[in-house]
């Protein structure tokens, strides 16, 4: 019944930046299609009528009033940085998403 | 980036039908971010409004700005959409360090907005209706420099310097339906479209709508087919063009380009292109993401937002006017020729005009200096003309200089130099310099009289009946006043003079 295919796996892991052997591939498309079938139980125990529930207690619209509050200084924002320069983050060049 | 595999555009018009879509990023002028109070500010010192909320940091918690959510419904009802009785927040997850939390807040199933549609006017004045598909809440990413590239672009760059302050600021994405039909005129009215947004969400005030900052982003969908043809072709996707004179070149440019390869039989890559604005040209970019790559989920740090029936009516009731209607009303108020009101609105100009007006100048003589001079001098600095040290009440100012008769057109220049120059306001300058034309006609006759006495010649020609003569003398004259006369009045004077001499 679920559709998960080692290629897709392999997908997965590259969109998560996750590198997979091919032992893992192997095992996690078993493994994924084990949950993906689980939860698709619940689709037998709804109807097209109910609708999505994201939070377990019914509240909706909890607004922050826009007012400005204290942020960090430049060096509390640095400070956890592995590398940094003219007040800004390094990180490497990453050429294949711009 | 070969320029040369372009197709005519005409032809390329023949060939193919032109299906184009819209993607407009506005940046919301709220006080602070999107889902923590750090200040929503441009040019600060980098890192500097930034939180463990916008900086992604474990342990944090968003909160969701509740003068953004009216932004966002504002700027929906003003697109003639409906508001969602509930609406979601989702993670768009995908890694890249314009922001730190590895995934953009955004709405995915469950946008504010939906189904609207606008009614955009080309300059041929051919009108189109564009369908807006929704709009939707996001935050900004932040802003990455790429140090060690040539141009500072990431070909070639060694690593980049990333500053966060941008990251969580609110954005209210608008995207249109594929928008059919517009010809030729496609890629102006993709300009005119994005003129438009900038108009409402400016007129709402919601947003600063500087497209030079990026507080109004476009992405534009281009995508050809076969006329006839009911399958719609590969679209690209040309990112973040950042004028209204990019999008309109982009837009061709992309249709020139597609046509060329479509009619070598080729196929498009469905991808993301970037436009250069020095080389008129777009380049590939990185092939496109389907959205399932990105794996939205709903957001569980962020209930829903379900505005109430109150709070949308009493947003729809304090929208102002439709820009449709503004132009018609400001029409017929000025009274300019259509063609005079379309370059007006086509030169982005109505917003200063209409001020210069309220600062009692009239309406046809601000006219002329916004779409003259002071468009002249805007267009040699590569500026905009709002862009120019003077203000409306300085034109108002100005206009009625030279509408009383106190200077003339020439001077009128010279103290609009001055203004600009920052020597204070026209009437100050004018008094400083003591450049009130010369209205005392002794002053005048004594000068015409001495120049035709030198001239006999051409005294004698005028006598003659030769009116076009009497050039050479008004030439004296006003030099002798040092320009500061009324040459409609010199001229009279010359031909009495030279009837009674």
């Amino acid at each position: 019944m679920s559709e998960i295919t080692p290629e897709l796996v392999r997908h997965l892991a590259s969109l998560s930046r996750i590198d997979l052997d091919e032992a893992e591939v192997a095992r996690f498309t078993e493994q994924l299609a084990v949950i993906v079938d689980s939860v698709a139980k619940i689709s037998q125990a709804i109807d097209g009528n109910t609708p999505a529930t994201s939070h377990p207690i019914p509240l909706a619209n909890v607004f922050r009033p826009d007012v400005v509050e204290p942020s960090l200084s430049q060096e509390q924002a640095l400070s956890g940085a592995p590398d940094s320069g003219q007040g800004r983050f390094r990180v490497a060049a990453i050429l294949d998403e711009e | 980036m070969a320029k040369a595999n372009l197709m005519d555009y005409e032809k390329a018009l023949e060939l193919f039908e032109v299906v184009i879509g819209l993607e407009v990023h506005v940046e919301l002028n709220t006080n602070t971010k999107m889902f923590c109070g750090c200040r929503n500010d441009f040019g600060d010192e980098p890192n500097t409004n930034v939180c463990p909320i916008c900086l992604g940091l474990p342990g944090s918690l968003p909160a969701v700005n509740g003068k953004a959510i009216e932004s966002s419904i504002s700027i929906g009802l003003a697109l003639g959409c409906q508001i969602a009785p509930t609406g979601r927040f989702s993670r768009k997850n995908y890694f890249y360090p314009d922001l730190a939390k590895n995934f953009q807040t955004s709405q995915y199933d469950e946008p504010i907005a939906f189904e609207g549609s606008i009614e955009v006017e080309v300059p041929s004045g051919n009108k189109y209706t564009v369908l807006i598909e929704r709009a939707h809440m996001e935050e900004d990413a932040g802003k990455l420099t790429h140090i060690g590239g040539a141009t500072g672009r990431i070909q070639g760059a060694e690593y980049s310097l990333v500053d966060y302050n941008r990251a969580g600021v609110p954005l209210v994405e608008i995207v249109t339906k594929p928008v059919y039909g517009s010809g030729a005129e496609a890629p102006e009215l993709a300009a005119a479209y994005v003129r438009l947004i900038r108009e409402i969400v400016k007129a709402l005030g919601v947003s600063d709508a500087r497209m030079e900052r990026g507080n109004v982003r476009c992405d534009a969908n281009v995508s050809l087919r076969p006329h006839g043809q009911e399958k719609l072709g590969t679209r690209t996707e040309t990112k973040n063009v950042n004028s209204l004179r990019s999008i309109e070149r982009a837009v061709r440019y992309e249709i020139q380009r597609q046509a060329q390869i479509l009619a070598n039989g080729g196929t498009i890559t469905q991808e993301t292109r970037h436009w250069h604005e020095d080389k008129g040209a777009t380049s590939s970019g990185r092939p496109k993401s389907d959205a399932d790559d990105y794996r939205y989920f709903p957001e569980p740090d962020l209930v829903p937002v379900q505005p109430s029936h109150e709070m949308i009516e009493r947003l729809r009731a304090a929208l102002p006017e439709n820009p449709a209607d503004r132009r018609k009303r400001l029409a017929s108020e000025w009274g300019f020729a259509e063609l005079e009101f379309r370059d007006v609105v086509n030169a982005g100009l109505m917003d200063l005009i209409e001020e210069t007006v309220a600062q009692g100048a009239k309406p046809q003589s601000a006219r002329k200096w916004y779409a003259g001079e002071l468009s002249r001098i805007a267009n040699a600095e590569e500026k905009d003309v709002s862009e120019l040290n003077i203000t409306p009440a300085q034109v108002a100012e100005l206009a009625n200089l030279v509408e009383s008769g106190k200077i003339n057109d020439r001077i009128a220049r010279e103290v609009l130099s001055a203004v600009l120059e920052g020597a204070g306001s026209p009437e100050q300058i004018v008094k400083d310099r003591g450049l009130e034309v010369v209205s005392d006609d002794g002053a005048l006759i004594a000068a015409i009289d001495e120049a035709l006495k030198s001239q006999p010649d051409v005294l004698e020609k005028i006598r003659e009946g030769k009116v076009q003569a009497a050039g050479a003398v008004i030439g004296a004259v006003m030099q002798a006043m040092k320009g500061q006369a009324d040459a409609a009045r010199v001229r009279e004077l010359v031909l009495e003079r030279a009837a009674s001499l």
